[in-house]
């Protein structure tokens, strides 16, 4: 994909197609609060595509342990809750898979506490349930995970406050360009529609891609029920292009 | 066929329960070339107040210039001590350091020469999706003829070059919002 290089040519490198319009939240939020003072008001210089984005780290498996995506097994004793399996595939825009790639999650246990010092919501504690899970994406961008279903939590964003049932995701993929925050959401929730941090994606349909389906097929009878949750990381452009371009001189 | 990019979402408050097995403050290792450089520095928002909660990631170049990554074919070596990636998260006072070493220069689109930098993102609690920056190395030639400096507003341009801070470090702050913003990038 990437012109060979040398110091003396130009290097013309295969950049990313930028997030679909509508996709993206914007940097300021104000129904999510803590967006106000922690945006930036100047607007962001765009770079030209360099080696420096279109790599970035890449993981192998030597730092994941045989358990670490089952976050049932990870102690003495079982979880409460709801054992449920997240699993779906790491896809590219251009409907490629991300193969080998490190998909990185934390939760909070049934009853919506995290095992965290700022958590001081009155629910139990579970002592058999971290919340964090890792593993990478197979050939095919497959993942899968072993869990509790979590529980939703209140936080002092406006009155009476409520996040729905939510688990977070961190993806690299290939590149600085591909790296990607989510959360995933359960479907049906009836929390979603007041959520700030749901509703900052401006388009309707964008949201409703971060919002699980139930799944017959990865539903383990009398185990644990299945959810299905697909990933699309940034694309990459098929040709290199020149990097003056601006972005909506792009095909 | 194409599919439509998943949204950003922001980390929230409890991100180092998925982050911290990850944490890697120090870069460098046996048998890595290069200047040792630590690097601290804080975050504040936009009333100065500190960010006690965010994660900073580091990606860069080693010390010949070569990005640990296969789209970098260039006839340079790799070094297998050097991985080029760091997370950090932010503390009490919304410090953070790491250490690592000065990168070399890496090529820009152009065809000239980009000076040693660190490429950064951010990610915090109130921020629904990351942050990009780089850092720059101070009394360094290079970055006078540096395009991505260049294309930066003068009056902003310091705030993505380090500070020698006395006892052998460098000092970078992150100004979120308001007087002395910080450059952000997008790509």
């Amino acid at each position: 994909m990437t012109a060979q290089s040398t110091n003396a040519k130009p290097l013309r490198i295969a950049g990313y197609r930028p997030a679909d319009r509508g996709t993206q939240p914007d940097y300021l939020y104000p129904p999510y609060s803590s967006t106000v003072k922690r945006s930036p008001m100047q607007p962001l210089v765009r770079l030209p595509w360099s080696l420096s984005e279109v790599t970035g780290p890449l993981f192998g498996l030597d730092r994941i342990m045989a358990n670490d995506f089952d976050l049932t097994k990870q102690h003495a004793g079982d979880p409460i809750g709801e054992r449920i399996v997240v699993s779906g595939r790491v896809l590219d825009a251009n409907a490629r898979p991300v193969a080998n790639t490190l998909v990185e999650i934390w939760q909070a246990n049934a009853a919506g506490r995290y095992p965290h010092p700022r958590d001081n919501h009155n629910a139990p504690a579970d002592p058999n349930f971290t919340g964090c899970g890792r593993t990478l994406t197979d050939a095919e961008g497959r993942y899968r995970f072993v869990t509790i279903k979590p529980g939703e939590y209140p936080w002092r964003n406006h009155y009476n406050a409520w996040r729905p049932a939510h688990i977070h995701f961190s993806l690299f993929g290939p590149s600085l360009a591909t790296r990607l925050v989510t959360q995933m959401y359960f479907p049906g929730d009836p929390l979603l529609e007041y959520d700030p941090m749901y509703t900052s994606i401006p388009d309707e349909r964008a949201r409703q891609r971060l919002v699980s389906a139930f799944d017959w097929e990865t539903t383990i009878p009398e185990q644990a029920l299945g959810y299905r949750f697909d990933i699309v990381l940034r694309g990459r452009d098929e040709t290199p292009m020149e990097n003056d371009l601006p972005k909506e001189a792009r095909p | 066929m194409s599919l439509k990019t998943s949204s950003s979402q922001t980390v929230g408050p409890y991100l180092h329960i998925g982050l911290t097995w990850l944490v890697t403050d120090n870069l460098t290792g046996p048998g890595v070339s290069g200047e040792p450089v630590t690097i601290e520095g804080r975050i504040t928002d936009a009333d100065g107040r500190p960010v006690d909660d965010a994660l900073v990631e580091i990606w860069q170049a080693n010390a010949h210039g070569r990005y640990d990554h296969p789209d970098d074919t260039r006839d340079l070596p790799l070094e297998p001590g050097f991985k080029g990636f760091g997370r950090v998260p932010t503390g009490a006072g919304g410090g953070f350091r790491f250490t690592t070493i000065k990168p070399g220069p890496v090529p820009s689109p152009a065809g000239a020469m980009q000076a040693p930098h660190l490429n950064v993102t951010i990610f915090m609690r109130g921020m629904l999706k990351q942050l990009a920056t780089r850092i720059y190395f101070p009394d360094e030639p290079a970055n006078a003829g540096d395009p991505v400096l260049a294309s930066v507003p003068p009056e902003r341009r310091g705030t993505l070059i380090a500070k020698a801070s006395g006892n052998g470090m460098l000092q970078w702050n992150v100004v979120l919002q308001g007087e002395g913003e910080t450059v952000f990038f997008e790509y």
